[in-house]
């Protein structure tokens, strides 16, 4: 396997696996970073501060006052070398989502007529999407999610809106998302998650992590106002969410 | 009782900031942290501290600081003229800064205007009372996270102090002002400057660019002779490390600092050497500047340089001396008992 290393500056590097968005590439890089952070765990890689994996690469930080590029990059090399299994298996996640009404799933109707479903059919293929989560980034939480099934694949809306309520469920190009905030946002909207993407009273407060698999579980408004009051509260059991 | 500090009036942009929250950037969080790592290490020396302990970086103009302990020891680093209340109604007198300060309770501090730079800051002696958010207290204003309820200080804040009173000590003061470097901002091409022309190349680092009024703690947009692509502005996002310098589509640089995200989809032509990050951490507005290339392994030594000096300038730190020979009444003070003990009545004040 050949990578190219990238500088960025003298804190960083970026090992590039390819060029393209792939679940090949992908499970390399996450299997890199997986093994960074254990052989960092068991007081190898001296140095090296932390990494950020995205779809196709990933960025090393280190300390130039304690390692140099020079150092490390043979270490890297070298845990390249010994392989990386691309089928590193994720947490098995559960994302309930309620696709009803205007409030939450503006614009199911216009991605329906685009894809030319009707809008149940769009929620069955949302639901039946494998999603694999790539990269957190842009805002704390916010998950790049890919695998949306083919027939949903749309370019970002050309207006993108002020104000996406924390929570909605959105698609564009080959992904789906979560707003972790109230923020402007360029994507379709089609539902909401009673869940919080970001909530800092929580030990972990990140919910996703790189390499999840994310499966969408429909609700009703009901279900949904319940599981809402428990986050509120900080009472729900995420737990029962994840699959080890 | 509890110790504090109460803000009775706003600065600007102050914010407490230690040197980073590391380890999370993987799930999105940005580090923030200090924008000049060098200012903060050295007023916590200033102040006794260990070089990761938060303080607040006075962004342009410091607050006005009421005491509400019997003492606090303050430090400031930084082209300030803060002064000092030492009761309601009494006239200001001015402080130096670069030094630490005894403080007593009903005085208050005023940090004021920061001249020539738009970073400056504050530690106190034992740091606040606060509880780190992911391990860290730098303040993430984008999340409300860290710090102080998340956000800049605000008139009537109160910070809670880790210590009832200043430990026994001599104040401090540097022994000399640091020197941040001068003449161009040194970057490292990459990682993606095979993406530009090498004419967009040379453009870069030949010709000046200003800092626009879009700088904070996120990045500086410059202005200046616009940057030829060669592949387009758009790239796969990849991890975007600090100080990296992306080139929308416009064409102009934009420096990646603290508060910046985590991942991006622009090209980035260059990265600026930590070595001169604290630089631009302390950049107005309308200033100029000029870039130049150095390679991984230069970028790296200048670093460790910049360390050596660093590590030196702490080890250098004066006792600070009032004006006129020896603070009798100090010495009395600070010396008494176990130096934990502090009698306001011993002194006889």
């Amino acid at each position: 396997m050949s990578v190219r290393y990238l500088s960025c500056g003298d804190t960083a590097f970026t090992v590039e696996f390819g060029n393209e968005i792939s679940p090949q590439i992908n499970g390399q890089v996450m299997a890199l970073h997986a093994a960074i952070g254990e052989a960092k765990a068991a007081g190898g890689l001296a140095g090296v501060v932390e990494t950020v994996p995205t779809m196709r690469s990933l960025m090393v930080s280190y300390d130039p006052a304690r390692a140099t590029r020079a150092e490390l990059q043979p270490q890297i090399d070298a845990l390249i070398a010994r392989g990386l299994s691309a089928d590193s298996v994720g947490r098995k996640v559960r994302m309930p989502c309620c696709y009803d009404g205007e409030e939450f799933a503006p614009d199911l109707a216009e991605v329906a007529e685009r894809t030319k479903k009707t809008p149940e059919q769009v929620i069955s293929a949302h639901l039946g999407s494998a999603f694999k989560v790539y990269v957190l980034g842009f805002m704390p939480g916010l998950a790049y999610v890919a695998g949306l099934d083919p027939s949903l694949y749309l370019s970002r809306r050309s207006q993108p809106r002020v104000r996406v309520p924390r929570s909605t469920v959105a698609i564009a190009m080959d992904m789906t998302t979560i707003y972790p905030f109230e923020s402007p946002g360029g994507w379709h909207l089609i539902g909401r998650t009673p869940l919080w993407m970001f909530d800092q009273r929580r030990e972990q407060p990140v919910f996703l992590a790189p390499g999840d698999q994310l499966t969408f579980e429909r609700i009703g408004r009901a279900e949904f106002d319940d599981i809402a009051r428990k986050v509120e509260a900080g009472t729900l059991d995420w737990s029962e969410l994840i699959a080890p | 009782m509890s110790a504090g500090l109460k803000v009775v009036r706003a600065g600007l942009f102050d914010t407490l900031q230690d040197l980073g929250r590391i380890g999370y950037t993987a799930l999105g969080m940005p580090t923030a942290g200090a924008m000049d790592r060098i200012g903060l290490t050295l007023v916590n020396a200033l102040a006794g501290n260990p070089p990761n302990t938060a303080g607040i970086e006075i962004g342009v103009m410091g607050p006005d600081l009421l005491v509400e302990a019997d003492s606090v020891r303050v430090a400031l680093v930084g082209p300030l003229s803060p002064s000092l209340f030492e009761s309601e109604g009494a006239p200001p007198k001015p402080l130096e800064t670069d030094r630490s300060h005894l403080l007593k309770r009903g005085q208050v501090l005023r940090v004021g205007m920061i001249d020539g730079a738009s970073t400056a800051y504050l530690a106190v002696s034992g740091g606040f009372a606060l509880l780190p958010f992911m391990g860290s207290l730098s303040t993430y204003s984008r999340a409300g996270v860290g710090g102080f309820e998340g956000r800049k200080l605000a008139a009537g804040d109160e910070l809670p102090l880790t210590l009832e009173q200043a430990p026994a000590a001599y104040d401090r003061k540097l022994g000399g002002p640091f020197d941040y470097g001068s003449g161009p901002i040194r970057v490292v091409w990459g990682p993606q400057d095979d993406y530009f022309t090498e004419a967009g190349r040379q453009t870069f680092v030949t010709a000046e660019y200003k800092v626009s009024k879009e700088a904070d703690r996120m990045g500086i947009r410059f202005e200046g002779p616009t940057i030829e692509h060669a592949k387009g502005a758009d790239i796969i996002s990849d991890g975007i490390g600090p100080g990296a310098i992306q080139v929308p589509g416009a064409g102009l640089p934009i420096v990646l600092l603290a508060d910046r995200q985590t991942v991006g989809g622009y090209s980035k032509i260059a990265t600026v050497a930590s070595v001169d990050l604290p630089r631009l951490g302390r950049l107005l507005p309308g200033r100029t500047v000029r870039f130049t290339a150095v390679t991984v392994e230069e970028a790296e030594a200048l670093r460790r340089e910049q360390e050596t000096r660093l590590a030196r300038a702490i080890a250098n730190l004066q006792v600070a001396r009032p004006a006129g020979g020896i603070d009798l009444a100090r010495l009395y003070e600070e010396n008494l008992i176990d130096g934990i003990v502090y009698e306001r009545e011993a002194i006889g004040r």
